[in-house]
Protein backbone atom coordinates (compact mmCIF):
# COMPACT_ATOMS: atom_id res chain seq x y z
CA UNK A 1 0.00 0.00 0.00
CA UNK A 2 1.41 3.39 -0.86
CA UNK A 3 0.17 6.78 0.70
CA UNK A 4 1.33 9.64 -1.57
CA UNK A 5 3.26 11.74 0.89
CA UNK A 6 1.68 14.63 0.02
CA UNK A 7 -1.72 13.24 1.93
CA UNK A 8 0.90 12.05 4.77
CA UNK A 9 1.98 15.61 5.03
CA UNK A 10 -1.51 17.15 4.94
CA UNK A 11 -2.33 14.87 7.80
CA UNK A 12 0.83 15.48 9.85
CA UNK A 13 -0.14 19.19 9.39
CA UNK A 14 -3.99 18.48 10.87
CA UNK A 15 -3.30 16.50 13.71
CA UNK A 16 -0.10 18.89 14.93
CA UNK A 17 -2.88 21.81 15.01
CA UNK A 18 -5.44 19.14 16.54
CA UNK A 19 -3.74 17.68 18.85
CA UNK A 20 -1.61 21.09 20.11
CA UNK A 21 -2.17 21.09 23.46
CA UNK A 22 -1.74 17.23 23.81
CA UNK A 23 1.78 17.46 21.71
CA UNK A 24 3.11 20.89 23.87
CA UNK A 25 2.63 19.04 26.90
CA UNK A 26 3.98 15.27 25.77
CA UNK A 27 6.82 17.37 24.51
CA UNK A 28 8.00 19.45 27.21
CA UNK A 29 7.75 16.20 29.27
CA UNK A 30 10.31 14.26 26.81
CA UNK A 31 12.65 17.07 26.60
CA UNK A 32 13.11 17.18 29.78
CA UNK A 33 13.29 13.84 30.66
CA UNK A 34 16.39 13.77 27.76
CA UNK A 35 17.89 16.67 29.73
CA UNK A 36 18.05 14.51 32.86
CA UNK A 37 14.56 16.27 34.40
CA UNK A 38 16.13 20.24 34.24
CA UNK A 39 14.33 21.59 31.18
CA UNK A 40 14.40 24.86 33.38
CA UNK A 41 17.83 24.01 34.49
CA UNK A 42 19.74 27.53 35.18
CA UNK A 43 16.66 29.27 33.71
CA UNK A 44 17.47 28.16 30.42
CA UNK A 45 13.10 28.07 29.62
CA UNK A 46 12.46 26.48 25.76
CA UNK A 47 9.78 28.73 24.40
CA UNK A 48 8.32 25.52 23.50
CA UNK A 49 4.80 27.09 22.30
CA UNK A 50 6.94 29.56 20.20
CA UNK A 51 9.43 27.37 18.32
CA UNK A 52 6.04 24.39 17.79
CA UNK A 53 3.79 27.70 16.19
CA UNK A 54 7.09 28.80 14.16
CA UNK A 55 7.43 25.35 12.70
CA UNK A 56 4.27 24.76 11.80
CA UNK A 57 4.47 27.87 9.67
CA UNK A 58 7.78 26.18 7.98
CA UNK A 59 5.90 23.36 7.58
CA UNK A 60 3.19 25.24 5.83
CA UNK A 61 2.73 26.39 1.93
CA UNK A 62 4.90 29.30 2.74
CA UNK A 63 7.85 27.34 3.67
CA UNK A 64 8.82 30.53 5.62
CA UNK A 65 11.41 28.32 7.79
CA UNK A 66 13.83 31.87 9.08
CA UNK A 67 11.58 32.30 12.25
CA UNK A 68 12.14 28.94 13.39
CA UNK A 69 15.28 28.84 12.84
CA UNK A 70 15.94 32.20 14.33
CA UNK A 71 14.59 30.48 17.18
CA UNK A 72 16.75 27.64 17.24
CA UNK A 73 19.54 29.55 16.56
CA UNK A 74 19.00 31.83 19.83
CA UNK A 75 17.77 28.28 21.97
CA UNK A 76 21.81 27.04 20.91
CA UNK A 77 23.42 30.35 21.77
CA UNK A 78 21.64 30.53 25.08
CA UNK A 79 21.91 26.93 26.04
CA UNK A 80 26.37 26.52 25.14
CA UNK A 81 26.29 29.88 27.39
CA UNK A 82 24.82 28.35 30.36
CA UNK A 83 27.10 24.82 30.04
CA UNK A 84 24.48 22.41 28.82
CA UNK A 85 25.68 19.92 26.38
CA UNK A 86 25.09 20.03 22.99
CA UNK A 87 23.20 16.54 23.28
CA UNK A 88 21.36 18.20 25.66
CA UNK A 89 20.54 20.70 23.37
CA UNK A 90 19.61 19.02 20.04
CA UNK A 91 17.28 16.37 22.18
CA UNK A 92 14.98 19.48 23.21
CA UNK A 93 14.42 19.11 19.24
CA UNK A 94 14.19 15.39 19.29
CA UNK A 95 11.72 15.19 21.48
CA UNK A 96 9.28 16.59 19.56
CA UNK A 97 9.41 13.48 16.89
CA UNK A 98 8.07 11.13 19.97
CA UNK A 99 5.70 13.84 21.08
CA UNK A 100 4.50 13.49 17.18
CA UNK A 101 4.68 9.96 16.69
CA UNK A 102 2.09 9.51 19.62
CA UNK A 103 -0.36 11.38 18.21
CA UNK A 104 0.19 9.94 14.58
CA UNK A 105 0.28 6.06 16.39
CA UNK A 106 -3.03 7.00 18.11
CA UNK A 107 -4.76 8.41 14.78
CA UNK A 108 -3.35 4.68 13.06
CA UNK A 109 -4.18 6.08 9.69
CA UNK A 110 -1.67 4.88 6.80
CA UNK A 111 -1.58 8.85 6.29
CA UNK A 112 -0.42 10.20 9.43
CA UNK A 113 2.01 6.61 9.40
CA UNK A 114 3.70 7.88 6.09
CA UNK A 115 3.05 11.44 7.49
CA UNK A 116 5.35 10.57 10.68
CA UNK A 117 8.47 9.92 8.41
CA UNK A 118 8.63 12.81 6.30
CA UNK A 119 7.90 14.65 9.02
CA UNK A 120 10.73 13.05 11.44
CA UNK A 121 13.26 13.91 8.65
CA UNK A 122 12.29 17.30 9.18
CA UNK A 123 12.82 17.43 12.69
CA UNK A 124 16.11 15.76 12.50
CA UNK A 125 17.33 18.56 10.00
CA UNK A 126 16.36 21.09 12.70
CA UNK A 127 18.31 18.89 15.66
CA UNK A 128 21.41 18.91 13.59
CA UNK A 129 21.05 22.85 13.01
CA UNK A 130 20.92 23.01 16.17
CA UNK A 131 23.88 21.12 16.71
CA UNK A 132 25.66 22.98 14.46
CA UNK A 133 24.99 26.70 16.12
CA UNK A 134 25.43 25.46 18.93
CA UNK A 135 29.08 24.07 18.47
CA UNK A 136 29.96 27.88 16.41
CA UNK A 137 28.12 29.68 19.44
CA UNK A 138 30.44 27.27 22.22
CA UNK A 139 33.61 28.30 19.37
CA UNK A 140 32.58 31.67 20.06
CA UNK A 141 32.40 31.77 23.49
CA UNK A 142 35.92 29.47 24.40
CA UNK A 143 37.83 32.32 22.17
CA UNK A 144 36.04 35.47 23.61
CA UNK A 145 36.67 33.80 26.82
CA UNK A 146 40.65 33.59 25.60
CA UNK A 147 40.94 37.27 24.81
CA UNK A 148 39.36 38.23 27.77
CA UNK A 149 41.84 35.98 30.03
CA UNK A 150 44.35 37.87 27.63
CA UNK A 151 43.58 41.32 28.68
CA UNK A 152 42.64 40.44 31.97
CA UNK A 153 46.23 38.83 32.73
CA UNK A 154 47.69 42.34 31.41
CA UNK A 155 46.53 44.88 32.79
CA UNK A 156 48.67 48.30 32.76
CA UNK A 157 48.14 49.85 35.93
CA UNK A 158 48.68 54.15 36.46
CA UNK A 159 51.26 54.40 39.26
CA UNK A 160 51.47 58.18 39.67
CA UNK A 161 50.76 61.00 37.29
CA UNK A 162 52.91 60.31 34.79
CA UNK A 163 54.09 56.88 35.44
CA UNK A 164 52.52 53.74 34.28
CA UNK A 165 53.22 50.27 34.72
CA UNK A 166 52.82 46.77 33.46
CA UNK A 167 53.33 43.74 36.06
CA UNK A 168 53.64 40.85 33.57
CA UNK A 169 52.67 37.35 35.35
CA UNK A 170 52.88 34.11 33.69
CA UNK A 171 54.01 32.93 31.05
CA UNK A 172 54.75 34.77 28.08
CA UNK A 173 53.87 33.14 24.80
CA UNK A 174 54.54 35.64 21.86
CA UNK A 175 50.46 36.60 21.99
CA UNK A 176 50.51 37.50 25.04
CA UNK A 177 53.60 39.81 24.86
CA UNK A 178 52.26 41.20 21.27
CA UNK A 179 49.02 42.62 23.40
CA UNK A 180 50.82 43.46 26.26
CA UNK A 181 53.36 45.77 24.38
CA UNK A 182 50.08 47.48 22.52
CA UNK A 183 48.66 47.96 25.53
CA UNK A 184 51.48 49.64 27.06
CA UNK A 185 51.82 52.30 24.39
CA UNK A 186 48.34 52.68 24.49
CA UNK A 187 48.75 53.58 27.71
CA UNK A 188 51.50 55.87 27.89
CA UNK A 189 50.08 58.24 24.83
CA UNK A 190 45.83 57.80 27.07
CA UNK A 191 47.47 58.71 29.92
CA UNK A 192 50.19 61.37 28.65
CA UNK A 193 52.92 59.23 30.69
CA UNK A 194 56.91 59.40 30.02
CA UNK A 195 57.61 57.08 32.39
CA UNK A 196 56.76 53.18 31.99
CA UNK A 197 57.73 50.22 34.38
CA UNK A 198 57.62 47.31 32.99
CA UNK A 199 58.11 44.34 36.44
CA UNK A 200 58.44 40.45 35.08
CA UNK A 201 58.70 39.62 38.70
CA UNK A 202 56.32 36.77 37.82
CA UNK A 203 57.95 35.71 34.19
CA UNK A 204 59.04 31.85 35.18
CA UNK A 205 61.86 32.77 32.13
CA UNK A 206 62.66 34.93 29.56
CA UNK A 207 64.22 33.56 26.63
CA UNK A 208 65.68 35.21 23.23
CA UNK A 209 61.47 35.83 21.87
CA UNK A 210 60.50 37.35 25.10
CA UNK A 211 63.52 39.74 25.53
CA UNK A 212 62.80 40.47 21.57
CA UNK A 213 59.31 41.86 22.67
CA UNK A 214 60.92 43.25 26.13
CA UNK A 215 63.46 45.20 23.81
CA UNK A 216 60.93 46.17 21.37
CA UNK A 217 58.47 47.68 23.42
CA UNK A 218 61.55 49.94 25.04
CA UNK A 219 62.05 51.06 21.64
CA UNK A 220 58.90 52.00 20.60
CA UNK A 221 57.76 53.73 24.43
CA UNK A 222 61.05 55.81 23.24
CA UNK A 223 59.90 56.74 19.65
CA UNK A 224 57.20 57.96 21.80
CA UNK A 225 59.26 59.87 24.28
CA UNK A 226 58.64 57.82 27.47
CA UNK A 227 61.43 55.65 28.93
CA UNK A 228 60.90 52.33 30.24
CA UNK A 229 62.25 51.15 33.16
CA UNK A 230 62.61 46.70 33.81
CA UNK A 231 61.91 45.36 37.24
CA UNK A 232 61.98 42.27 38.92
CA UNK A 233 64.79 40.22 37.65
CA UNK A 234 65.02 37.70 39.33
CA UNK A 235 68.82 36.02 40.05
CA UNK A 236 68.07 32.77 37.91
CA UNK A 237 66.42 35.36 35.13
CA UNK A 238 70.12 37.31 35.06
CA UNK A 239 71.44 34.29 34.61
CA UNK A 240 69.89 32.98 32.18
CA UNK A 241 70.23 36.12 30.32
CA UNK A 242 73.32 36.82 30.45
CA UNK A 243 74.62 33.59 29.71
CA UNK A 244 72.22 33.40 26.34
CA UNK A 245 74.22 36.54 25.57
CA UNK A 246 71.73 38.66 25.32
CA UNK A 247 71.63 42.47 25.62
CA UNK A 248 69.69 45.46 27.47
CA UNK A 249 72.13 48.28 25.88
CA UNK A 250 71.26 51.29 27.94
CA UNK A 251 67.97 50.34 29.57
CA UNK A 252 67.45 50.79 32.71
CA UNK A 253 66.89 48.06 35.13
CA UNK A 254 65.90 47.74 38.90
CA UNK A 255 65.60 45.11 41.48
CA UNK A 256 61.62 45.60 42.42
CA UNK A 257 58.51 47.09 41.58
CA UNK A 258 59.48 50.22 44.32
CA UNK A 259 62.73 50.89 43.16
CA UNK A 260 62.17 51.48 39.70
CA UNK A 261 58.60 53.42 41.02
CA UNK A 262 61.50 55.52 43.01
CA UNK A 263 63.61 56.03 40.10
CA UNK A 264 60.69 57.09 37.68
CA UNK A 265 59.88 59.64 40.43
CA UNK A 266 63.24 60.96 40.47
CA UNK A 267 63.31 61.45 36.94
CA UNK A 268 60.00 63.15 36.35
CA UNK A 269 61.25 65.48 39.43
CA UNK A 270 59.48 64.23 42.53
CA UNK A 271 61.29 64.51 45.49
CA UNK A 272 61.15 62.74 48.66
CA UNK A 273 61.79 64.06 51.79
CA UNK A 274 62.77 61.18 54.83
CA UNK A 275 59.80 61.77 57.94
CA UNK A 276 61.42 62.75 61.06
CA UNK A 277 60.07 59.48 62.74
CA UNK A 278 56.38 59.11 63.23
CA UNK A 279 53.88 61.34 64.44
CA UNK A 280 50.02 61.40 65.35
CA UNK A 281 47.87 63.69 65.71
CA UNK A 282 44.61 63.20 67.36
CA UNK A 283 41.84 65.67 66.88
CA UNK A 284 38.49 65.65 68.31
CA UNK A 285 35.70 67.57 66.61
CA UNK A 286 33.51 69.79 69.20
CA UNK A 287 30.20 71.07 67.49
CA UNK B 1 58.10 10.60 35.93
CA UNK B 2 60.48 7.70 35.01
CA UNK B 3 59.70 6.93 31.32
CA UNK B 4 61.06 9.53 28.60
CA UNK B 5 58.07 11.07 27.47
CA UNK B 6 57.65 12.91 23.81
CA UNK B 7 55.79 15.69 23.25
CA UNK B 8 55.10 17.18 19.67
CA UNK B 9 55.84 20.83 18.40
CA UNK B 10 53.53 22.09 16.32
CA UNK B 11 52.16 25.58 17.65
CA UNK B 12 53.04 28.36 20.26
CA UNK B 13 51.05 26.41 22.91
CA UNK B 14 52.94 23.89 22.34
CA UNK B 15 56.15 25.70 23.22
CA UNK B 16 54.77 27.05 26.52
CA UNK B 17 53.56 23.47 27.02
CA UNK B 18 57.35 21.75 26.82
CA UNK B 19 58.56 25.15 29.00
CA UNK B 20 56.39 23.61 31.72
CA UNK B 21 57.01 20.41 31.10
CA UNK B 22 60.38 20.65 31.06
CA UNK B 23 60.10 22.74 34.79
CA UNK B 24 58.30 19.59 36.37
CA UNK B 25 61.07 17.31 35.25
CA UNK B 26 63.94 19.60 36.51
CA UNK B 27 62.66 19.77 39.98
CA UNK B 28 62.30 16.59 39.73
CA UNK B 29 65.97 15.60 39.20
CA UNK B 30 66.86 18.51 41.76
CA UNK B 31 68.54 21.18 39.17
CA UNK B 32 68.62 24.17 41.47
CA UNK B 33 66.61 26.71 40.53
CA UNK B 34 69.30 28.83 38.19
CA UNK B 35 69.69 25.45 36.35
CA UNK B 36 65.97 24.93 36.25
CA UNK B 37 65.70 28.26 34.79
CA UNK B 38 68.50 27.76 31.88
CA UNK B 39 67.56 23.79 30.90
CA UNK B 40 63.59 25.89 30.57
CA UNK B 41 64.97 28.63 28.58
CA UNK B 42 67.09 26.01 25.86
CA UNK B 43 63.97 24.10 25.49
CA UNK B 44 61.99 27.18 24.73
CA UNK B 45 64.82 28.24 22.57
CA UNK B 46 65.42 25.03 20.95
CA UNK B 47 61.47 23.87 20.21
CA UNK B 48 61.00 27.21 18.94
CA UNK B 49 63.64 27.17 16.41
CA UNK B 50 62.16 23.66 15.00
CA UNK B 51 58.97 25.57 15.17
CA UNK B 52 60.44 28.23 13.40
CA UNK B 53 62.48 26.79 10.70
CA UNK B 54 61.12 23.29 10.69
CA UNK B 55 57.39 23.78 10.46
CA UNK B 56 57.23 21.97 13.76
CA UNK B 57 59.03 18.76 15.26
CA UNK B 58 59.31 16.74 18.96
CA UNK B 59 61.08 17.00 22.11
CA UNK B 60 61.92 13.78 24.50
CA UNK B 61 62.39 14.64 27.60
CA UNK B 62 63.99 12.51 30.07
CA UNK B 63 66.19 12.03 33.00
CA UNK B 64 69.50 10.38 32.73
CA UNK B 65 72.27 8.77 35.38
CA UNK B 66 75.96 9.08 35.01
CA UNK B 67 78.18 7.31 37.64
CA UNK B 68 77.57 10.03 39.37
CA UNK B 69 74.64 12.04 39.12
CA UNK B 70 71.19 12.57 37.78
CA UNK B 71 70.82 15.02 35.09
CA UNK B 72 67.48 16.27 32.59
CA UNK B 73 68.24 15.62 28.98
CA UNK B 74 66.36 17.01 26.13
CA UNK B 75 66.53 15.48 22.48
CA UNK B 76 64.87 17.89 20.35
CA UNK B 77 64.40 16.72 16.75
CA UNK B 78 62.94 17.79 12.83
CA UNK B 79 62.76 16.71 9.88
CA UNK B 80 62.77 20.05 8.42
CA UNK B 81 65.61 21.62 5.89
CA UNK B 82 68.44 21.19 8.15
CA UNK B 83 71.06 23.35 8.99
CA UNK B 84 73.53 23.73 5.85
CA UNK B 85 76.53 25.33 7.98
CA UNK B 86 76.55 24.72 11.47
CA UNK B 87 79.48 26.83 12.29
CA UNK B 88 77.91 29.97 10.97
CA UNK B 89 74.71 28.81 12.79
CA UNK B 90 76.20 29.04 16.62
CA UNK B 91 77.79 32.16 15.99
CA UNK B 92 76.15 35.03 18.29
CA UNK B 93 73.32 36.86 16.17
CA UNK B 94 73.70 35.17 12.96
CA UNK B 95 70.05 34.15 12.30
CA UNK B 96 68.21 34.16 8.95
CA UNK B 97 64.92 34.84 10.33
CA UNK B 98 64.50 38.05 12.39
CA UNK B 99 65.54 36.73 15.76
CA UNK B 100 68.41 38.08 17.68
CA UNK B 101 70.48 35.37 16.77
CA UNK B 102 71.14 33.72 20.18
CA UNK B 103 68.79 30.90 20.19
CA UNK B 104 71.09 27.98 19.45
CA UNK B 105 74.75 29.87 20.52
CA UNK B 106 72.80 31.13 23.90
CA UNK B 107 71.43 27.03 24.54
CA UNK B 108 74.78 25.79 23.88
CA UNK B 109 75.98 27.76 26.86
CA UNK B 110 72.68 27.05 28.96
CA UNK B 111 73.22 23.47 29.26
CA UNK B 112 76.26 21.24 29.89
CA UNK B 113 76.45 18.65 26.87
CA UNK B 114 74.67 20.24 23.67
CA UNK B 115 75.19 17.91 20.36
CA UNK B 116 74.13 18.91 17.05
CA UNK B 117 73.38 16.87 14.16
CA UNK B 118 71.74 17.89 10.94
CA UNK B 119 71.38 16.92 7.14
CA UNK B 120 70.32 19.16 4.53
CA UNK B 121 67.13 17.91 3.38
CA UNK B 122 66.42 15.69 6.01
CA UNK B 123 66.28 17.70 9.52
CA UNK B 124 68.03 18.61 12.60
CA UNK B 125 67.96 16.64 15.57
CA UNK B 126 69.89 18.46 19.12
CA UNK B 127 70.29 16.85 22.17
CA UNK B 128 71.40 18.64 25.40
CA UNK B 129 72.04 17.77 28.52
CA UNK B 130 71.50 19.38 32.15
CA UNK B 131 73.31 17.81 35.43
CA UNK B 132 72.43 18.21 38.96
CA UNK B 133 75.19 19.55 40.87
N1 LIG C 1 65.77 23.43 13.60
C1 LIG C 1 66.33 24.21 12.66
N2 LIG C 1 66.18 23.91 11.34
C2 LIG C 1 66.72 24.70 10.40
N3 LIG C 1 67.44 25.81 10.66
C3 LIG C 1 67.63 26.16 11.94
C4 LIG C 1 67.08 25.38 13.01
N4 LIG C 1 67.44 25.97 14.18
C5 LIG C 1 68.18 27.05 13.87
N5 LIG C 1 68.29 27.18 12.52
C6 LIG C 1 69.05 28.22 11.80
O1 LIG C 1 70.02 28.76 12.67
C7 LIG C 1 69.87 30.18 12.80
C8 LIG C 1 70.25 30.61 14.20
O2 LIG C 1 69.31 30.11 15.16
P1 LIG C 1 69.14 30.86 16.54
O3 LIG C 1 68.12 30.15 17.32
O4 LIG C 1 70.48 31.02 17.15
O5 LIG C 1 68.66 32.30 16.12
P2 LIG C 1 67.21 32.78 15.67
O6 LIG C 1 66.22 31.70 15.87
O7 LIG C 1 67.34 33.30 14.30
O8 LIG C 1 66.92 33.98 16.67
P3 LIG C 1 66.60 33.86 18.23
O9 LIG C 1 67.69 34.60 18.93
O10 LIG C 1 65.30 34.51 18.43
O11 LIG C 1 66.58 32.41 18.58
C9 LIG C 1 68.44 30.43 12.46
O12 LIG C 1 68.24 31.74 11.98
C10 LIG C 1 68.20 29.37 11.37
O13 LIG C 1 68.65 29.79 10.12
MG1 LIG D 1 65.98 30.71 17.66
Amino acid sequence: MTVPVDAGRRRIEELLEQHEGQVLRRWFEIAGAMSGGHVDRGGAAVPFGEIYQALRRSLGDSHDGSDLRGLLADLSRSRARQGFTPSETANVVFGLKEAVYEIAEADGSPEALRGFVWFSRIVDDHGLFTFETYAAARERIISDQAEQLLELSTPVVKLWEGIVAVPLIGTLDSARTQVVMEKLLQMLVETGSEHAVIDITGVPAVDTQVAQHLLKTVVAARLMGAECVISGIRPQIAHTIVTLGIEFGDIVTKASLADALAHALRQSGVEFVKGRGRRVTVRTEEN
Amino acid sequence: MTSPSELPISGNSDVVLIRQQVRTVAVEVGLSLVDQTKIVTAASELARNALVYAGGGRVRIEIVHNNVRAGLRLTVSDDGPGIPDIDQALVDGWTTGNGLGLGLSGSRRLVDEFDLRSVPGEGTLITVTKWAR
